[in-house]
């Protein structure tokens, strides 16, 4: 095993840890709006699409490269609106014009 | 290493602490919102890091920049406007959208550099080929796995278990196929192969999701989420990005976390989820009201009589509440009685809705305070000090026959309704839930039955508390 690879496996291995401890703490109140965050998260993939563009110099290269995009940024785009779209409707008091802040 | 790179990757370290701080601060409702901000600066960053580290390298084509920027405006177009208009009972759908296209974008970043390092002809090297194998199986069965769960999620699809004889049969030959390919692609680079690789990873989707039922939804939508990570995970081993690997592991693991506590929710393990089995869907038998000894039915009035002198409610929210539209029509009442002096609080199954937490954004899309939402092992000691224990389209998750061995639902933790000094169940029939058992809680001498469907019946409670005791 190259040491590259090794490296990626202790980052991958450890980032899982990480994110067992940080999420298991999140409340159940939270979990959609938390699956949702995650999910925009994961649209990280469009920095490995958007590499794609450089790479690719035929047609199925362009091709992949285009779909590879348009998924990676409405992953990225639809995720980060809609969890903050969520987000917004949890309130503690349904009290009007809290601090003057509108809804 | 020069410079330049050194400040790129530094930069896509900062994204992933982003990403971890973001999630971090999702642990309080009062800080998600900040949560989500700095993830979505840790994201615009890490992108931001690329377009420089590709316009530097210098070796994107006119036309690469062209597909380029037209994908992505063709995608995030797409994303804004669904995450706009999306209603929220169709969270789930929209969620396991964004999984499928995440999947995709995994499996298409693996097939992408595997054609390209099998072009150059200098053969691919065998650590590169097995993650790129991963990242492409994950990631195609991700992709069509997600599809079909949309497609029942919205009605598309029968909610209802799809099997045929021998179905197990076909997924063990599709993974052996798939795993025969693989085989053959460590050894020799071959295009014909990775194809058959990813076909057989796609037939491999679908037919996991098929036979699950529409109530196992919450499960397989994590379990989802997971595979979403991982493959976005091992697509940043086969392009050597660390940025990717942390982010795809971190949602794995949130997967993996979500996954597990809906299964123990439901009393069921994940693999028998998997294998499919009595998530039969949404469409109970329909059994006319009155049916069943021992039911005691109640009127608007009567009921709402109870409501307004009681000093504690319990309000219990099933799917059935948000397939009636009701979120807004529960909340009034709650608004009503609280203005009368009456303690109003929610009692949220785990599995209640059809993804994990899915209640809680209904109700507060409806204006809910997130404080009186109350989690399972928070409110069941309560109910014992509970006036009237108001239960609205939940049916397995208040039966107190889970707390006996032998049937359907036995050892699946539920909320103690029944410890309530009284209970008033809104339902439109005596059908069965998706256990299909009867449940014992509406025999009891407590229990009254209002037959009605949620929307029209809250909307007659609250109008009867005001004419009556107003």
């Amino acid at each position: 095993m190259s040491t590259a690879l090794l490296t990626d496996l202790v980052i991958f291995v450890l980032s899982l840890w990480v994110g067992f401890e940080v999420i298991s703490k999140v409340p159940a109140t939270l979990h959609t709006p938390l699956m949702s965050a995650a999910n925009s998260i994961h649209g990280i993939v469009l920095v490995g699409a958007m590499l794609i563009a450089v790479t690719a110099n035929n047609a199925v290269g362009y091709v992949i490269a285009f779909v590879a995009a348009a998924f990676a940024a409405m992953n990225v785009v639809g995720g980060y609106v809609v969890t903050g779209r969520m987000l917004k409707m949890f309130r503690r008091r349904p009290a009007p014009a809290e601090n003057g802040k509108s809804s | 290493m020069s410079a330049f790179h050194t400040v790129i990757d530094l930069v896509y370290v900062a994204a992933a602490s982003c990403f971890i701080l973001g999630l971090h601060l999702m642990n309080n409702p009062a800080t998600a919102r900040r949560g989500n901000q700095v993830s979505t600066a840790g994201m615009a960053a890490a992108v931001a890091a690329t377009l420089a580290l590709i316009a530097d390298s210098g070796a994107i084509s006119v036309t690469g920049w062209i597909v380029m920027a037209a994908g992505a405006l063709v995608g995030a177009s797409a994303g804004l406007y669904s995450a706009r208009t999306v209603q929220m009972t169709a969270m789930p759908q929209l969620v396991s959208v964004f999984n499928a296209v995440g999947g995709g974008a995994a499996a298409l970043v693996g097939i992408h550099d595997y054609m390209t390092l099998a072009d150059a002809g200098r053969g691919v090297p065998g650590s590169i080929t097995v993650t790129t194998l991963l990242d492409v199986i994950i990631g195609a069965v991700t992709f069509s796995g997600s599809i079909i769960a949309a497609g029942k999620l919205q009605g598309l699809i029968t909610s209802a278990p799809v099997t045929f004889p021998g179905a197990r049969v076909v997924n063990l030959m599709l993974a052996a196929v798939a795993l025969g390919a693989c085989g053959y692609l460590i050894t020799t680079p071959s295009l014909p192969g990775l194809a058959i690789v990813i076909v057989a990873a796609l037939a491999f989707g679908v037919s996991m999701v098929m036979p699950i039922g529409g109530a196992d939804m919450p499960v397989v939508i994590s379990l989802l989420n997971a595979f979403t990570g991982t493959a976005v995970a091992m697509a940043g081993f086969v392009i050597g990005n660390w940025a990717l690997i942390i982010a795809g592991a971190l949602v794995g693991a949130s997967g993996g976390i979500l996954t597990k506590l809906m299964a123990d929710a439901m009393n069921r393990s994940i693999g028998n989820i998997i294998v499919g089995g009595f998530g039969t869907g949404d469409s109970a038998a329909a059994v006319l009201p009155g049916a069943g000894a021992g039911v005691r039915a109640i009127e608007a009035d009567d009921a709402a009589i109870q409501l307004a002198y009681a000093s504690k409610v319990v309000i219990v929210p099933g799917y059935g509440l948000a397939a009636a539209q009701a979120q807004h029509a529960v909340a009034e009442l709650a608004d009503l009685l609280e203005s009368r002096g009456v303690e109003v609080s929610y009692a949220i199954h785990p599995v209640a809705g059809r993804m994990p937490g899915h209640m809680n954004v209904l109700l507060a899309e409806a204006n809910v305070p997130y404080p009186q939402l109350k989690e399972m092992d928070e409110i069941n000691p309560e109910f014992s000090r509970t006036d009237v224990a108001l239960v609205i389209g939940a049916n397995d998750v208040t039966n107190p026959a889970a707390r006996r061995p032998g049937t359907a639902i036995s050892g699946m933790p539920i909320l103690d309704v029944d410890q309530a000094k009284s209970i008033i169940v809104i339902k439109r029939s005596m059908g069965h839930g998706y256990a299909g058992i009867d449940n014992e809680l509406y025999a009891n001498p407590k229990t009254s039955m209002y037959f009605a469907d949620a929307k029209k019946a809250l909307a007659g409670l609250t109008s009867a508390v005001k004419t009556l005791v107003g």
